[in-house]
């Protein structure tokens, strides 16, 4: 399957993405400029981390209006997967793909540690490949990522299995303490309706080698990827 | 000169810091009077910050030169060759004087000044380091200087899109007013793809690439050549405001515009601005510059051309280009959304040419601005109190009455506490590179496509240096390099940030002079060059100056990145052995300041070829895959290594150990000393490692084993120290969040 990974002027995560994509997965991938509406060719879409445009309004807000994420609905409506890490996370709220908001860390500091997520729902794209309970162990690094729905919003993702990843103990409980940056009920990482737009706090493309300390990140490419190539629903170009 | 200009006098001149001798040499050298735009250009260039004018006589006494260094001293920052076609581009910088008056930006710009000094040479940054000193942690203010820095250093980091994997936080009152933010940075080159700030190429056009000038910094090269006096607050509008977001535009627009190959030199605008780059790039190349100051772009109206040539405004650069290939550079800098002009070009008369609306402001010879600046070789002077401090000797106090509380307070120092505080601010893992992270002896970064890794560190003991700076250089030379061969991995090169008073005292400059004898000797002894760095004197407010403090930045290589070696115990079972002699001293130590809260005494000395067997050693037994932890037994001495050893981890892990006596219980755990190196040795591998320490001649011995929930020392055969894990990691744990949660 085809992936590409979009720059937004102030993107890190790039090249991260693409050296797993590519180097470690094995599988197709191209970069994305953001002014690029053309996504013809692909099968999954990388929204990375970084502070797009410097994130010096609220983060993600002016590249969730940017010409690349405006062509996503169609894009997605077309059968394509979208996941976006940290900073895209942001943008895909900040765009309205997925519902909530990132805010400031509850502790008021950028936080990069090691986190936990349980896995809530393991029946999307994403997580087919896991076991719901399933533990996974990858990074976080931003300073506002603590998510917020409102009470309705919050009761929709809940009614609709939307609600993908909690930060969790390494043991898999869901306490105060295993939450990095105070998002509500420990959220990590939730999923459109259809399941195909995947927004996380945590960096997948940091847990994807024993030697960066652990491979973790990589079971959500293969999820996607065996999802995808299984169930025959890989774009063709 | 334009109407509004002042008229130049001496008084004008003593006012932007020349003195009346240099003055005069400004008058032989242009004939003339200077004019107001010139007087700034000299005033900053000449500045000590630019110009070195006090250090210059010592610092050649560093060694500079090896067959794997492709860059020393006098560009943006040194090169070294790691094979492979692949070059490590190294420097260290302070922003001292900018993060006392504003340290949140003083802070940030000093990380975003060192980033544009390594990817002008045309390397991607791929860490950083910072090192940092503040003064008393109980007082307040300090309280907000460790948030406004540590927070600075971590927006511009972040932001940036750059991991930061180590570094050090001290602490000492001394620096109560003087706070020292010096900044890292290692970047990755190609190098056939290396870059230098000359302005070659007579006739090519001269671009302004970057952010738009604004009037904020004016003076910073003059400001940070000075001390301070009551109100160094006021001097905040010298402090320059970053914007990291631009400057990781600036990179990426920066490093496709070389590869087109149409870019011929480039300069970072930093101390001094552009007036800096339109004169070190045309005299590194033995040409001229001519520059149209209307051209600049400007985000403020009415800036004079003084201003605009003495602006620090940051995340600019200045660009030769090929003639006839500007085209591709504008593409480059249009497709990033930045201003790319071309300003001038470079001229064959040797003369920088600076006009305004083509009226000309300034004519001057840049080797007048850059190599004919003055060069002093003032008068130094031992101080007189030394004798009497380093004549103390520790031993005559009381030994602890509570051995294990002195332990748990000497853990719970700020100085030796862990940092996670700090460092859980800074993003370690971009670039995905980082194979150890912040919190073992030096981070380790792999270079994807290639077996190797770099291995960096920076250290430096200040109070070492303040009782014995001879020693105390040669010291922090010494501990870095051990540090990196507690990784495994072989010194490549050194970059040092030498932070000092006011050298126009004869005792400061005497500690200076002194240092860096000691310095170039453990480098020459250790075979280190000293690639790149920076001096920063004038640490001193209303006469209390810094302790002397030569911060010491290390790159190496480990030729096999799968022989890292972190610093804490991993299996109980495992022996642990202590190589390196028992020459150890309370004077200066850690334990001293703690528990008496005197700086007194004198450091052990350092006896350099024990330090490089001493090292080889560790190295080998790493190689040889016989080590399961190897750590530097530094501040706190023995029993602080230990206990690093045990909970600095991911699991916590007991030992119990049993040592000689060397006389007292205090000086055998706390007493510090070089080439001691705490290592753990699994059961297997136990009698290959007792040959090769053999094979080796270094002294070792073994001194316990891992296992159990404690940490139990034993001197002399009795039990000094025996705490639970959980004690023993409370107080590190808390020790540096205490102060500034």
């Amino acid at each position: 399957m085809r992936f590409g990974v979009v720059i937004f002027p102030g993107t890190w995560s790039d090249c991260d993405f693409h050296y797993v994509i590519g180097e470690v997965l094995h599988q197709p991938v191209k970069y994305v400029w953001h002014r690029d509406t053309d996504l013809g060719d692909l099968d999954c879409l990388i929204l990375p981390g970084g502070f797009s445009y410097g994130d010096y309004l609220r983060a993600g807000a002016i590249a969730g209006r940017s010409p690349v994420v405006e062509a996503l609905p169609d894009f997605v409506a077309r059968g394509g997967h979208v996941l976006g890490s940290c900073n895209g996370f942001q943008i895909l709220c900040e765009a309205g793909m997925l519902p909530g908001a990132l805010m400031r860390n509850e502790c008021l500091q950028y936080r990069c540690q090691s986190t936990h997520l349980f896995v809530e729902n393991a029946e999307t794209p994403f997580t087919r490949g896991l076991r719901p309970g399933q533990v996974l162990k990858m990074p976080i690094s931003h300073g506002e990522g603590k998510y917020y729905a409102d009470p309705e919003t919050l009761r929709t993702l809940k009614a609709r299995n939307r609600i993908v990843f909690r930060y969790c103990t390494e043991a898999g409980d869901v306490t105060k303490d295993a939450n990095p940056n105070g998002s509500i009920e420990n959220i990590a990482g939730i999923v459109n309706d259809a399941g195909t737009v995947l927004g996380l706090m945590p960096h997948p493309e940091r847990a994807a080698e024993s030697a960066m300390g652990g491979t973790d990140g990589l079971l959500l490419f293969h999820s996607l990827i065996g999802s995808l190539v299984e169930d025959g629903s890989v774009l063709k170009g | 000169m334009t109407a509004a200009d002042p008229k130049v006098t001496l008084d004008l001149a003593l006012a932007h810091g020349l003195t009346a001798e240099e003055y005069d040499r400004i008058i032989r050298i242009l004939g003339r009077e200077p004019a107001y735009t010139e007087l700034g250009l000299f005033s900053a260039l000449w500045s000590e910050h630019c110009a070195y004018k006090h250090s210059k006589v010592f610092l050649r006494l560093l060694p500079t030169k090896a067959p794997h260094v492709l860059q020393g001293p006098g560009e943006n920052a040194g090169i070294v060759d790691l094979g492979d076609g692949w070059a490590l581009v190294l420097k260290m910088e302070s922003h001292n004087h900018p993060s006392f008056i504003e340290p949140f930006q003083g802070a940030a710009t000093g990380v975003g000044g060192i980033l544009r000094d390594i990817f002008t040479m045309g390397a991607r940054p791929i860490a950083t380091l910072d090192s940092l000193r503040f003064g008393d942690p109980e007082d307040p203010k300090t309280r907000y200087l460790i948030g406004g820095v540590v927070s600075g250093i971590s927006w511009y980091n972040n932001c940036f899109g750059v991991p930061n994997v180590g570094g050090e936080v001290a602490f000492a009152s001394e620096y109560q007013r003087n706070p020292l933010v010096n900044v890292m940075c290692v970047g990755l080159v190609q190098t056939d793809r290396i870059f230098r700030a000359r302005a070659e190429g007579v006739g090519n056009p001269v671009f302004y690439v970057g952010a738009k000038t604004g009037r904020d910094g004016i003076h910073g090269a003059t400001m940070a050549s000075a001390v301070f006096e009551e109100g160094a607050e006021e001097r905040r509008p010298t402090v320059q405001v970053g914007d990291p977001f631009t400057e990781k535009l600036l990179l990426e627009a920066c490093l496709e515009a070389m590869a087109t190959g149409a870019v011929v030199g480039i300069q970072d605008m930093g101390a001094a601005g552009l007036a800096c780059c339109s004169s070190e790039m045309p005299a590194r190349a033995g040409t001229g510059m001519e520059v149209e100051l209307s051209r600049v772009p400007r985000r403020e109206t009415g800036m004079t051309p003084y201003e605009i040539m003495l602006s620090e405004s940051q995340e600019r650069m200045l660009l030769v280009v090929a003639r006839g290939r500007e085209e591709e550079v504008k593409k480059v800098f249009a497709k990033w959304d930045l201003d790319a002009v071309e300003i001038g070009r470079v001229t064959g008369d040797g003369i920088l040419r600076v006009s305004m609306d083509g009226q000309v402001v300034a004519e001057v010879p840049v080797r007048a601005l850059t190599e004919e600046a003055p060069v002093y070789e003032k008068p130094t002077a031992r101080p007189g109190w030394l004798d009497a401090l380093q004549a103390f000797d520790p031993l005559t106090l009381p030994e602890p009455p509570d051995y294990e509380a002195a332990f748990l307070r000497l853990l719970a120092s700020p100085t030796i506490a862990s940092k996670q505080w700090v460092y859980r601010q800074y993003d370690q893992q971009v670039g995905t590179n980082t194979l150890v992270l912040p919190g073992s002896d030096a981070g380790v970064l792999r270079i994807k496509g290639t077996p190797k890794a770099i291995v960096v560190t920076t250290d430096g003991n200040a109070r070492y240096v303040f009782l014995d700076p001879y020693q105390g250089g040669a010291l922090a030379v010494a501990e870095a390099a051990r540090n990196l061969a507690c990784s495994g991995a072989r010194p490549l090169a050194v970059t040092d940030c030498l932070n000092f008073g006011s050298p126009e005292r004869p005792e400061i400059l005497w500690q200076f002079a002194e240092a860096i004898r000691g310095l170039a000797d453990a480098c020459r002894q250790l075979e280190i060059p000293v690639v790149s760095g920076n001096v920063s004197f004038y640490n001193e407010t209303e006469g209390q100056a810094i302790l002397p403090t030569p911060v010491i930045g290390m790159a190496g290589l480990l030729e096999d990145a799968g022989w890292r070696t972190t610093q804490w115990f991993k299996e109980a079972g495992d022996r642990v052995a202590l190589i390196g002699p028992d020459a150890v001293s309370l004077g200066g130590s850690e334990y001293l300041a703690t528990s008496g809260r005197q700086l007194a005494g004198r450091p052990a000395p350092v006896d350099l070829r024990l330090e490089r067997d001493v090292q080889a050693a560790c190295r080998a037994a790493i190689e040889a895959g016989l080590l399961s932890s190897a750590h530097d037994a530094a501040e706190g001495g023995l029993a602080v290594a230990l206990a690093e050893a045990c909970i600095s981890g991911p699991e916590a892990v007991g030992a119990e150990i049993e040592v000689e006596s060397l006389g007292r219980a205090d000086l055998t755990l706390f007493g510090e000393g070089p080439s001691r190196i705490l290592v753990s040795v699994p059961p297997r591998a136990q009698r290959h490692f007792e040959s090769l320490m053999g094979e080796c001649q270094v002294p070792w011995r073994f001194i316990g084993a891992v296992g159990g929930g404690r940490l139990t020392l034993k001197v002399g055969g009795s039990v000094v120290v025996s705490l639970s894990l959980d004690q023993v990691s409370h107080a590190w744990r808390t020790g540096f969040g205490r102060f500034v949660a």
